[in-house]
């Protein structure tokens, strides 16, 4: 009797279940990747499935660039988001998998460095200066901001950046040290850039650094350092503009999907993907990153129709590659 | 006893009375602050969120417009994930519970087991997920489904459930297994006739405790694959075309509530904020439900035992 009763909830709560689900076995897109190119993907995936009034599934995890690679070259999903090019591992990982891939760069995200909006010395720093802060030296040295310029207040210094699973850390390291992943180790490292964020805006002494989008949403609680990438040259802002005319050195990268070669001819990947194309411009813009020109998406939109496969970057990341550059590159 | 001895003893009481007084306030102290800890976080989460719970909310799928954003596919994934937990790990942490107490021979195997089950229950979930990942996904080819989603939970809190089915079964006094093995009943009978009958209700908390600890599982179900943006349901049994079998809803992708609030909090624009809060009003809401199931239930099952 009462194992009956247990049943009889079961079956209530199957039922209650499989009220809930009218859907019928459609076909599927599956994307994973970096949680930066997330938002965008996310966007497309969203308004994708309304346009085709829902008769195709797209799913969108987020297990990092790394993560997203390896299960990409494993042949899991279709379509990788990836915030730097894919390396010289990951390819080699790919073709013993036997999987070509279509590089399409999707937009812009501008790395901002951020201070307390009380600090009113360092509302510009060199790229030296930045160096001289983050340096695998500097752990344990550096701790006052009137040793990086005795003009600055004594004060002490508190760093504040994503963990190192992060594609943001990986390209500022490399931006910044000259070296992927080679960072002093006593800073407050979160995977949640809320937190970066509410470090910064607590502490006057505070310096941090994540996506554009993340200062956008925070104006308020935290101000921008412009950058002064070499001496005589103008201190650069973030900003739409300083990214897209390619003066924001050289914190400026693009972000990327990788399109499965295979799964580009089954009509669902296809279509999504020439979804994202020719409505990525809008979207990028409304999920605050920086878009790319209008022609760089007809080009990828050519460039994937054509299947051109592989990568322009070699297996290594270009740190300070401007629009421009990138349009020349992928042309070639 | 004279009056000496008699102020001298009723001072002794006194005293004693003090530090039982003292003791309890402590203990109230302990209560409140802990209790106190849950008000704030629940008062908190219920001025952000509740302004943002309505029917829209649970029956909208995530979106990049926090207004428009909801938890269908979140909540639908948790209860089709506890469903695929609770089917596995009852049955299977009833079992070795009730082998470890009424059948196990007393010797080193059966200790050794008995440490193992106990160091298990200690073991961080990232771990489950890690195993999950190589077992289930690879071994086994279950691929990021909801079934090893609840396989992966299921092992998370099948020491839970062994453990507490072994202090209900203690807790049945020994004169009742006498009784009917006197009578000739074989140790089945006495297990299944009376034994786990008589600790259902405390097994039902176990599970339930257990069930309350798995729900609020990340880190094993995102190291097994769970998805963040989802925008459909897992096809219904016999629904579809063509009609889908009748468990093919255990390999449909999926998303679980506390990743989607994970994902919430990590937005930047300030408006997801409110919508995580709102998601964890519903989970608290949901663990509540299935506490107070289990409460009616072990009531239901009290009523029954009639020694």
């Amino acid at each position: 009797m009462k194992i009956a009763e247990l049943g009889a909830v079961a079956a209530l709560v199957l039922a209650g279940v499989s009220g809930a689900g009218p859907v019928q076995a459609q076909s599927l897109v599956k994307v994973d990747g970096s949680s930066t190119v997330y938002p965008i993907t996310e966007a497309v995936a969203e308004d994708f499935q309304k346009s085709k009034k829902n008769s195709v599934r797209v799913t969108v995890g987020i297990s990092g660039t790394g993560g997203g690679f390896k299960r990409f070259c494993r042949g899991e999903t279709d379509i990788s988001d990836a915030s730097r090019p894919i390396t010289k591992k990951e390819m080699d990982d790919c073709k013993a998998a036997g999987v070509e891939y279509i590089e399409l760069p999707v937009a812009y995200d501008a790395l901002t460095v951020v201070i307390n909006p009380k600090n009113d010395w360092a509302k510009t720093m060199t790229v030296a200066q930045l160096k001289a802060i983050w340096e695998p030296a500097a752990q344990g040295k550096i701790t006052n901001w009137n040793q990086i310029n005795p003009a600055w207040p004594d004060r002490p210094l508190k760093l504040y950046g994503p963990g190192a699973d992060s594609g943001t850390f990986e390209y500022f390291t490399e931006a910044i040290n000259g070296k992927a992943k080679a960072t002093r180790g006593d800073f407050t490292a979160s995977e949640d850039d809320n937190v970066l964020v509410q470090g910064v805006a607590r502490d006057v002494g505070g310096l941090g650094y994540f996506g554009f989008a993340y200062y956008t949403e925070n104006k308020d609680k935290v101000a921008p350092v412009a950058l002064l990438a070499a001496s005589g040259k103008p201190a650069v802002a973030p900003s739409v503009e300083t990214v897209i005319n390619g003066t924001y050195q050289p914190l400026a990268r693009p972000i990327f999907i990788y399109v499965n070669a295979k799964s580009a001819d089954k009509p669902e990947v296809k279509e999504f993907v020439e979804y994202y194309m020719t409505h990525g411009e809008k979207l990028s813009k409304e999920v605050k990153y920086v878009s790319l020109p209008a022609k760089a998406y007809t080009y990828n939109l050519e460039h994937f129709q054509k299947r051109l496969k592989g990568t322009k970057f070699g297996g290594e990341n270009k740190v300070g590659l401007t629009i421009e550059e990138l349009m020349k590159l992928e042309a070639k | 006893m004279n009056q000496q001895e008699l102020q001298a003893l009723r001072a002794m009481i006194a005293t004693h009375k003090r530090w039982d007084y003292m003791f309890g306030v402590l203990g109230i102290l302990a209560l409140m602050l802990a209790l106190m800890t849950f008000v704030a976080l629940f008062a908190d989460m219920a001025v952000n969120g509740l302004g943002r719970i309505n029917v829209d909310f649970l029956t909208s799928f995530p979106s990049r417009r926090a207004a428009n954003a909801g938890i269908l596919s979140a909540w639908v994934g948790s209860v089709l994930v506890m469903l695929v937990t609770a089917c596995a790990a009852v049955p299977l942490g009833v079992a070795a519970g009730v082998y470890l107490e009424e059948y196990a021979p007393k010797n080193w195997v059966t200790d050794i087991i008995e440490i193992n089950v106990t160091n298990l229950a200690g073991v961080p979930s990232i771990i489950y997920g890690l195993l999950a990942l190589g077992l289930f996904v690879y071994t086994f080819g279950l691929g990021q489904s909801i079934l090893t989603a609840g396989l992966t939970l299921a092992l998370l809190i099948l020491p839970i459930v062994i453990v507490a089915t072994r202090e209900a079964i203690r807790a049945i006094p020994q004169i009742i297994r006498e009784g009917a093995y006197a009578c000739g009943a074989t140790t089945w009978q006495v297990v299944s006739d009376h034994i786990v009958p008589y600790s259902s209700a405390g097994i039902l908390t176990g599970v339930i405790i257990g069930m309350a600890r798995a729900i609020g599982e990340t880190a094993p179900i995102i190291t097994v694959g769970a998805l963040t943006f989802i925008a459909f349901l897992p096809t219904a049994p016999f629904a579809g075309d063509p009609p889908a079998g009748l468990f093919d809803w255990l390999f449909a992708p999926f998303t679980v509530m506390p990743i989607q609030m994970f994902n919430w909090t990590s937005r930047p624009e300030a408006a997801f904020l409110n919508n995580a809060a709102a998601a964890g009003l519903i989970l608290v809401l949901m663990t509540l439900t299935m506490n107070g199931l289990a409460i009616w239930l072990r009531y239901r099952l009290r009523k029954n035992i009639k020694w």
